[in-house]
């Protein structure tokens, strides 16, 4: 059996009457990456904040390795590393300074030091900023050095506040990749995140709304919860495209795109078939028409749709 | 209390104050700006005083007087007037700020032991010159007065120990030359103090908190007591180093004397600082914002040290109710402290109840500042 | 369509001293296309707006925006565009009226053309019934809709949108390029600078840009087929770590990384696409399942901007 490194069990927190976090339940298994995903004010920052035990909850428990965090928030910070929102470095120190910093924090030795740094500088592509001040640092390379301050003291669960926002794709795969590396050194990863094509890089994934959750499982699982399919339709002119398509019977949501149409249908066969006819009646020109994979935007939006319906929103 | 953690903190807080132009400014520039500018700005000394003398008798000794006027370097003998209306006309028309009339009957009440009054005629707008003129006019009048009742106890052949009174200003206890400045830069060390440890210490925190760091700090198994000592210790080395330029300032440059021990000097130093410091430290975490910080931690610490601790307003001359509440402002102890070190020779046997003072307010204030941060985001 | 470019840049440089921010960039763009500038952060995409916007001037090569010449003819230029920024440059005090009223007082909207301006913007914002709450209440959706509503206020025939999405839900940013694409129907030309790939699958046209330069231009779809020499792959295989490193020595793998619990694999010919699962196999790996899959933008960019995530580069 894995084991699990979090658990979490009927978490709530309020900020005023507002219920930022509304009776949540998740568990992490050691040497996962679970994405806590959702739009801005979904808790993901409050949850993480709650987890790192730098806020308290109201209700609820939350144990990392077995440990309680609301009791006794102390005992699990050496086990955790914690990169919040604004990745908390010093600006006006350089890139080794935060790092020698953090490492005195944690008490990591002179040598594993010198490794730990030598190695995660390597893996980031920053050998050569060891002595830049970290405020002339490029947003990536900012959130980068935050990650290798964050791993210098090689902790159990890692947990990253939206890390990717505002890194450019090459920086982005660099993060991906030193995360998948400590997932196999048996580190779990906690990280939350707004872009939904990070999502599917997720083992498991908590999809979080208004506080409470959408969807707990994995991207695969996921997915299988759209009913009907994905058409992609390339077009010259998708707007145009879009505008037929939306009127159309057995037609959930289209969205136009650069070049192509992504319609969310109820049948695939079927309505291939009709919206080709159509298309072809009233002379639109329209290139290629094919079922694609539902993407965890996709799905997504449909499950906060039907969400907002049922609350009444 | 972890040593490495704490030194962690406070090794960074040293290249962060390296590299802020602003805090170096703060620590480095700005105490000795103020010493500079307390030093020559501030002197309350009033010398070239312009005076008017009316000498209604015009004896020999009167004459003596006058010329004991003119000798002092406070007056400038603008004129003898010629009658009372003239003096008076002067004094109006701001042409002197004193007037000071002989009487006509001055030789002989001299002669007879009787006691003579000198008139002096002051210029009560500027309240300040006005005490001081009158000051150094009586100074000048009494020790005038002595030499005459000298002369009249030898020439009766009484022995001079036995009966000539001697009657002190208060001013002139510790500072015989009647020099305002001795008076009032040994207390600017301590608004130098104030103004540098309460603005340092109070960003301290509010910075971390800006600049978002304070979260990943509390997310670390780092104590509040390391974060406190951490951060305050560099601000109490600048603090103490500030102290010794100010002192080394105040003795070769404005030649103030420093008679006292050096171990005072810096033990009550120390004390103030961690008073300062604390209350900086405790309102950064409070405020969590930098420029609001830097506000409160002025007007907590500089303007009692400014006003009530008897750093150039004397404590005695204020309303009792404001001598009542100047008793609760610490820095009035060390005021008096740096006063008694620098101008009375005070070592620290001397200056108990000044220490007792500050050691109360110093447990008080680390007592609650150790408590004062919670590692909590809200 | 109207045909008729509506910005043309020809061969624009922009230097700062030795520093070549913009190295002969020349694009077109039509009236009512979407076209995105996509690259890193520092690879010159603020830099071409700011010379389109007029609040820089080009070092060499030229540039017209609505047959306005952007070095000659700045002041034009700024009338006929609005331009909204990552930050959105709101007043968080002011209420969403008041930033309404305050941008279109900037841009000489009043009257009658005002009132029906907020109207519409509150309309199209969905901020409807909220007008009289501070712009710090609003969530980050709301908060972009506004900013877009003061920039198109004064009905501009150009607009320049600087990372508009950045910290936006998906909900949020699907309402949002919903009303891009109804103003670009509505013959509003748009250029957009994002280095998010998602981003930049909205967009008509796109110019890849690194360094300076222009290394890519097309539509998404034909940018992705142009990137990828040879097949991308999606491989199911146990143990991961073993796979990802057994497949980083198989011949004609160009790149392999994580991908969730998957490999993502670059095979440069069918001859080692065909060997791949034999490869694997005799190397003790179980593989579950290979796929060809399309690749992403970002797939695209990183292979054409030619750099390799460090972390995969140790093999």
């Amino acid at each position: 059996m894995t084991e699990e490194i979090v658990q979490v069990s009927g978490l709530t927190k309020c900020f005023g009457g507002l219920k930022a976090i509304d009776n949540l339940s998740f568990t992490a298994q050691k040497g996962e990456i679970l994405g806590l995903v959702g739009p801005d004010g979904a808790g993901k920052t409050t949850t993480l904040r709650v987890l790192a035990g730098v806020l308290a909850a109201d209700s609820g428990s939350v144990l990392l390795g077995g440990q309680d965090v609301l009791r006794n928030p102390e005992a699990i910070k050496s086990l955790i590393s914690y990169m919040p929102q604004q990745f908390g470095l010093y600006e006006d120190l350089t890139v080794a300074e935060n790092i020698r910093f953090y490492a005195d924090i944690f008490e990591v030795s002179h040598a594993a030091r010198q490794q730990r740094e030598q190695q995660l500088l390597e893996a980031s592509g920053m050998s050569r900023f060891r002595g830049r001040l970290a405020g002339q640092l490029s947003g990536g390379m900012k959130r980068k050095l935050g990650i290798a301050c964050a791993l210098i003291h090689t902790p159990q669960l890692l947990l990253l506040d939206e890390p990717t926002t505002g890194v450019d794709p090459v920086s982005r795969r660099e993060l991906w990749s030193i995360l998948y590396s400590l997932v196999f050194e048996g580190v779990s990863v906690l990280v939350s995140t707004a872009y939904l094509d990070e999502a599917e890089r997720c083992h498991r994934l908590l999809l979080m709304y208004k506080g409470r959750r959408l969807f707990f499982g994995t991207p695969t699982e996921l997915k299988s919860m759209l009913p009907g399919a994905v058409l992609s339709i390339s077009s010259p002119n998708p707007e145009v495209l879009r505008s037929i398509v939306v009127g159309e019977q057995g037609v959930l949501s289209a969205m136009a795109m650069g070049d192509t149409v992504h319609v969310v249908v109820d049948d695939a066969d079927l309505r291939s078939t009709q919206l080709r006819a159509r298309f072809e009646q009233s002379r639109v020109p329209f290139g290629e028409l094919r079922r694609t994979t539902a993407s965890v935007e996709d799905v997504f939006v449909y499950a906060i749709s039907r969400q907002r319906t049922q609350i009444g929103t | 209390m972890n040593l490495r953690r704490t030194a962690a903190i406070g090794r960074k807080e040293l290249i962060q104050i390296r590299r802020d132009p602003r805090s170096l400014l703060i620590a480095v520039v700005l105490p000795l700006i103020q010493i500079l500018l307390l030093g020559y700005g501030a002197r309350l000394d009033a010398d070239h005083i312009p005076v008017y003398i009316l000498d209604q008798e015009g004896s020999q000794n009167s004459q003596a007087l006058l010329k004991g006027f003119q000798a002092s370097p406070y007056f400038d003998v603008v004129k003898v007037a010629r009658n009372y209306p003239e003096l008076v006309r002067a004094i109006d028309a701001d042409r002197c700020k004193l007037g000071i009339v002989i009487p006509w009957d001055f030789s002989e009440r001299l002669g007879d032991g009787r006691p003579v009054s000198v008139q002096a005629l002051l210029d009560g707008t500027d309240n300040n010159s006005a005490q001081l003129a009158e000051g150094y006019a009586t100074a000048v009048v009494d020790s005038y007065a002595n030499r005459i009742q000298l002369d009249w106890f030898s020439r009766h052949g009484l022995s001079q120990q036995a009966t000539v009174p001697v009657s002190v200003d208060y001013r002139t206890w510790f500072n015989e030359d009647l020099e305002s400045k001795n008076f009032i830069i040994p207390g600017t060390v301590a608004l130098v103090m104030a103004l540098m440890g309460a603005l340092l210490s109070s960003l301290t925190i509010a910075r971390e908190w800006e600049r978002g760091t304070m979260e990943q700090l509390i997310a670390s198994p780092v104590t509040p007591l390391e974060i406190m000592i951490g951060k305050l210790a560099p601000y109490l080395i600048i603090g103490l180093l500030d102290a010794i330029s100010c002192a080394a300032f105040a003795v070769g440059w404005f030649g103030v004397p420093f008679r006292g021990g050096l171990g005072a000097f810096f033990f009550t130093t120390t004390l103030f600082l961690i008073v300062i410091l604390g209350i900086g430290y405790m309102i950064s975490v409070a405020t969590r914002s930098q420029l609001g910080a830097s506000q409160y931690a002025l007007l907590v610490t500089l303007m009692p040290t400014a006003m009530l601790s008897g750093f150039a307003f004397p404590i005695d001359q204020m309303p009792v109710a404001i001598r009542v509440v100047s008793y609760v402002v610490y820095s009035r102890y060390y005021v008096s402290a740096l006063k008694r070190i620098f101008l009375g020779g005070a070592g620290i046997n001397d200056l108990i109840p000044e220490i007792i003072a500050m050691a109360i307010y110093a447990a008080v204030i680390a007592f609650f500042a150790t408590r004062a941060f919670r590692k909590q985001i809200e | 369509m109207d045909p008729k470019p509506s910005i043309v840049v020809d061969n624009l440089v922009k230097r700062f001293g030795k520093f070549v921010a913009v190295n002969r960039v020349s694009f077109q763009i039509r009236s009512g296309e979407i076209f995105g500038l996509l690259g890193p952060n520092g690879s010159g995409k603020s830099t071409t707006i700011r010379m389109l916007c007029g609040l820089l001037t080009p070092t060499s090569g030229s540039a017209t925006v609505v047959g306005f010449d952007i070095a000659r003819q700045a002041e034009e230029v700024r009338r006929h565009i609005g331009y909204m920024s990552q930050k959105f440059s709101l007043y968080d005090d002011l209420t969403a009226v008041e930033n309404l009223e305050f941008f279109g007082g900037l841009y000489g909207v009043t009257g009658d053309a005002l009132t029906k301006g907020i109207a519409w913007a509150l309309g199209m914002s969905g901020l409807a019934g909220n007008e009289q709450a501070l712009t710090r209440e609003f969530s980050g959706g709301w908060k972009q809709r506004l900013a877009l509503g003061c920039a198109v206020l004064h009905r501009p025939r150009v607009l320049f949108l600087d990372e508009p999405t950045a910290g936006v839900d998906p909900l949020s940013r699907r309402q949002f390029w919903d009303l891009i694409h109804q103003m670009s129907r509505e013959g509003i030309t748009i250029l957009v600078t994002t280095h998010y790939m998602d981003e930049a699958e909205y967009c008509n046209r796109l110019a890849l840009i690194e360094s300076g330069r222009i290394v890519e231009m097309g539509t998404p779809g034909e940018i992705k087929r142009l990137a990828i020499h040879g097949n991308l792959l999606l491989i199911e295989a146990a143990p991961l770590g073993d796979a990802l490193a057994a497949v980083k020595r198989a011949p004609g793998v160009t790149d392999a990384s994580v991908f969730g619990a998957a490999l993502h694999v670059v095979v440069g010919d069918q001859q080692s696409e065909r060997e791949l699962p034999a490869f694997l196999a005799a190397r003790g790996i179980r593989v579950d399942r290979i796929e060809p899959i399309a690749p992403s933008l970002e797939d695209a960019f990183v292979s054409l901007t030619g750099e390799k995530p460090a972390g995969d580069a140790d093999s």
